[in-house]
């Protein structure tokens, strides 16, 4: 397991003087932080903190948000995403997100697999079974659906939906995984593999994974960002936040002695 | 604080006895009234109901012979105003639910229109179809294409045809807007996060989702085309025709104005009659028929979308 | 340091039951120590079976203590300085009964010696034993306070209690070279003042626990000049 920052590492994202507003209101920021690639980081902090904005300012599903305006540079590997002329949708291609409740469309299960590929033009039936296989394989639920790719999606269980999303989300092998709280709605054993799934996932991707059990954070991430009221308070390895955390609004969130 | 007895107590609330009563007495009173149209419709209409009715034009003054011709008309009637409404009206709702900015003066003013349309009486719609499409569009067309000869000019199945759209467009345009705002947002989150462009995310995942709630707006837009009379009365539909329409700017009979015509301008009243109700069993099936083929559509559709195939 | 207690009100209870319980267990075993140097100087045979008698309480405490700190760490899963608390209460009450049991040895060595005439006065044993006793003291007062100076202040005193017992033990040889007669006696006291000096090494650990717990600095098993360890990414939040 990693503990140390490393910026060469790649899938790296480089956040620098990130504000977001939602209409005249400051929701988060100014927020500078560099998430490295290739390891899990996690983003704690109680309701309303910012987590989950500073989140979406990642894959730019911000701008779906009527009156949202986001300032400041978030590079990917050295490319900004927010530059003139980059496609929102471009940056969604390598920037993937899970979300909370599973949401996967009412097709069969291979064709929601092979939806971001079908986007991108892929055709070839094949070269899309041999990706769908892929990323049921690493989403670590083709043994359960193998034999049943074209049943409906709505047929599965709900830790198996969300590892669908999941796969989904991993057959266009985006660089970055962004994941919004994909636990929470799941009971203790499927929340137990996807935390599995989780760090396996660090090996190929780079993961940044909100969640409000701060349990869940020790045990699944390298690093941990600590937000309050709009902004990044700490930011460092998940072993000091856990251990020794140097700020104390850091160490009274997670020792439980807040309000 | 005393606590309430367990056992159960012999009489039922009185609250719930009045409820009982006053729904069941409210639901008896339409069953009956249902069923007394029914029964006299049928005992006065089935015996004239024969293979013979359906397939022959009128005769002897419309006191013989059968309908054929008004059933056409009927049919082509609907097939044409659906051909004009649908990709309207689902076009419209799928910009308003999905392009246009809710708060924008545009859309508002779409939206308005759109409700004021559904208010509209039906004559109204008629006196339009009659003052805009026949004579100032067909009027406008003859003077360009026929050099003044009276072509489209005149009532027509065309004319009556859009008349018609207009009157179901509201119908289509709501059922449309509902059918999409039933597509979880969620669904379209996660679209646009696997990099779909808006246009991606609505004709793959939101449209086919929308399409049974759609078709049951087409299927409610065309029962209602088939009942309704006063639109048509101006723009297209015609007493007694000796031959069935062949173009766009024939004339046509139709089975609603078919049985105004029986009932009002006949010569001999009593001869007519049975005529009159069979036509009415007619039309009354054609409705059910319409309505209840909604339904099956719907639900098969939903069955379909939830199983799926690869 | 926070100094706001916790939500939850049974937690915060629990972590104070645990702190007092400590306290009540350390001052037992300074008694022990007490005792058994006072049992030393009187030749008071009775005094030193009454503080073996009183070892028992320790280890039962120690038990009890241990039991809370299992229970606190499954039901709170604790983080960052509680946990550190946890972590050194586990420690501390080994340590504590340790020193305790080192009291207990010495009452029987105490028993042993009342047997024959006193050796010489004893002056620099009962030294040690108030340097050992005043420095448990010292770092409970310090765990209490939060005060890691206080704590490093007694490691620094380690040094004193090593070299009174080197001259204890240089002069208890000569002893023992003048007359085969004194070995007895001299081994015995010597045994004692090995006793001491280990109790003044458990209270030296207790001090190290107590700057970790405060500081988070991990101070165990460094010479003079190394630093401390600290893990130093790169950090670059605001």
């Amino acid at each position: 397991m990693a503990t140390l920052l490393d910026e060469s590492l790649t899938g790296s994202l480089a956040v620098r003087q990130l504000s977001v507003y939602y209409g005249d209101k400051k929701a988060l920021g100014p927020v500078t932080m560099t998430i490295p690639g290739r390891q899990v980081t996690a983003l704690i902090g109680p309701s309303g903190c910012g987590k989950s904005t500073f989140l979406r300012s990642l894959n730019r599903m911000n701008e779906m948000i009527p009156g949202c305006r986001v300032e400041g540079v978030v590079k990917l590997d050295e490319e900004s995403i927010y530059g003139p002329g980059v496609d929102a949708v471009a940056v969604r291609r390598r920037i993937g997100m899970v979300f909370q409740r599973s949401n996967p469309f009412p097709k069969s299960i291979y064709d929601n697999v092979a939806y971001g590929l079908r986007l991108g033009g892929m055709k070839d039936r094949s070269e899309l079974g041999g990706r769908v296989e892929r990323a049921l394989k690493h989403a670590a639920l083709w043994e359960e659906v193998k034999d049943r790719l074209n049943e409906s999606a709505l047929g599965l269980s709900g830790g198996q939906q969300q590892r669908l999303c999941i796969a989904r989300a991993l057959a266009v092998e985006p660089d970055v995984l962004l994941m919004d709280e994909p636990a929470s709605a799941l009971d203790p054993i499927a929340t137990a593999h996807i935390e599995e799934l989780i760090h396996e996932l660090a090996r190929d991707y780079t993961v940044v994974i909100v969640t409000h059990n701060m349990q869940q954070a020790a045990r699944v991430s390298h690093n941990t960002a600590f937000f309050y009221m709009g902004d990044l308070i700490e930011f460092d390895t998940t072993q000091t936040i856990f251990t020794k955390p140097t700020q104390s609004r850091t160490e009274d969130y997670i020792t439980g002695r807040f309000g | 604080m005393s606590r309430s007895s367990l056992r159960p107590s012999r009489w039922p609330h009185v609250g719930d006895v009045v409820l009982w009563l006053a729904t069941g007495l409210a639901t008896l009173l339409v069953l009956v009234i249902l069923a007394v149209i029914l029964i006299d419709v049928i005992k006065n209409g089935a015996p004239r109901l024969t293979l013979g009715f359906l397939t022959k034009a009128p005769s002897d003054g419309m006191t013989a012979g059968g309908i054929f011709p008004a059933i056409f008309g009927t049919v082509a009637l609907v097939i044409l105003m659906t051909i004009a409404a649908l990709p309207a009206g689902v076009a419209t709702a799928i910009y308003l639910h999905e392009y246009a900015s809710p708060t924008a003066w545009g859309t508002r003013i779409v939206r308005i229109a759109v409700n004021n349309l559904a208010g509209v009486p039906s004559i109204v719609f008629g006196l339009f179809g009659l003052g805009f499409f026949v004579q100032f569009v067909g009027g406008g067309m003859d003077k360009i294409f026929y050099g003044g000869d009276k072509v489209f000019g005149q009532p027509a199945l065309i004319w009556a045809a859009l008349t018609m759209a207009i009157l179901t467009l509201p119908v289509v345009i709501v059922a449309t807007e509902e059918a999409l705002s039933n597509v979880s947002p969620d669904v379209r989150l996660a679209s646009a996060a696997l990099g779909a462009t808006k246009f991606q995310t609505v004709s793959r995942v939101v449209l086919p989702q929308a399409i049974p709630g759609i078709l049951t707006g087409a299927i409610l837009a065309i029962s209602r085309g088939a009942g309704e009379v006063a639109p048509i009365l101006f723009t297209g539909a015609a007493y007694f025709l000796p031959t069935l329409p062949h173009s766009l700017h024939d004339q046509f009979m139709q089975l609603g104005y078919h049985v105004y015509v029986l009932a009002t301008q006949s010569s001999d009243v009593d001869a007519t009659r049975p005529l009159l109700y069979a036509t009415v069993l007619v039309l009354l099936v054609l409705t059910f028929a319409l309505n209840a083929s909604a339904i099956l559509v719907r639900s098969r559709m939903r069955r379909h979308l939830s199983r799926s195939h690869g | 340091m926070a100094g706001r207690e916790h939500t939850d009100r049974e937690y915060e209870h629990e972590l104070r039951q645990l702190r007092e319980q400590l306290l009540v267990m350390g001052s037992h075993v300074e008694s022990i120590i007490g005792d058994s140097i006072q049992a030393l100087l009187e030749r008071d045979s009775k005094l030193a079976e009454r503080t073996i008698a009183a070892d028992k309480v320790v280890n039962r405490m120690e038990v009890e203590l241990d039991g809370l700190c299992l229970q606190i760490l499954a039901r709170r899963q604790p983080v960052a300085s509680d946990l550190r608390f946890i972590t050194l209460v586990l420690k501390v009450v080994t340590d504590l009964e340790r020193i305790a049991d080192l009291g207990v040895n010495i009452c029987e060595r105490v028993l042993e010696l009342n047997a024959e005439p006193q050796l010489k006065p004893y002056v620099d044993i009962p030294h040690m034993g108030r340097e050992a006793q005043s420095m448990l003291r010292e770092v409970l007062d310090a765990f209490v306070a939060k005060d890691a100076e206080r704590a490093r202040k007694v490691i620094d005193r380690d040094e004193v209690v090593d070299a009174l017992y080197a001259q204890v033990f240089r002069e208890l040889l000569t002893f023992m070279m003048e007359s085969a007669h004194n070995v007895y006696r001299a081994t015995r006291l010597q045994s004692i003042a090995k006793y001491l000096e280990r109790m003044a090494d458990h209270t030296t650990n207790l001090a190290e626990m107590v700057i970790f717990m405060v500081d988070g600095q991990d101070v165990r098993h460094l010479t003079s000049r190394e630093e401390p360890g600290t893990n130093d990414p790169r950090r670059e939040h605001n």
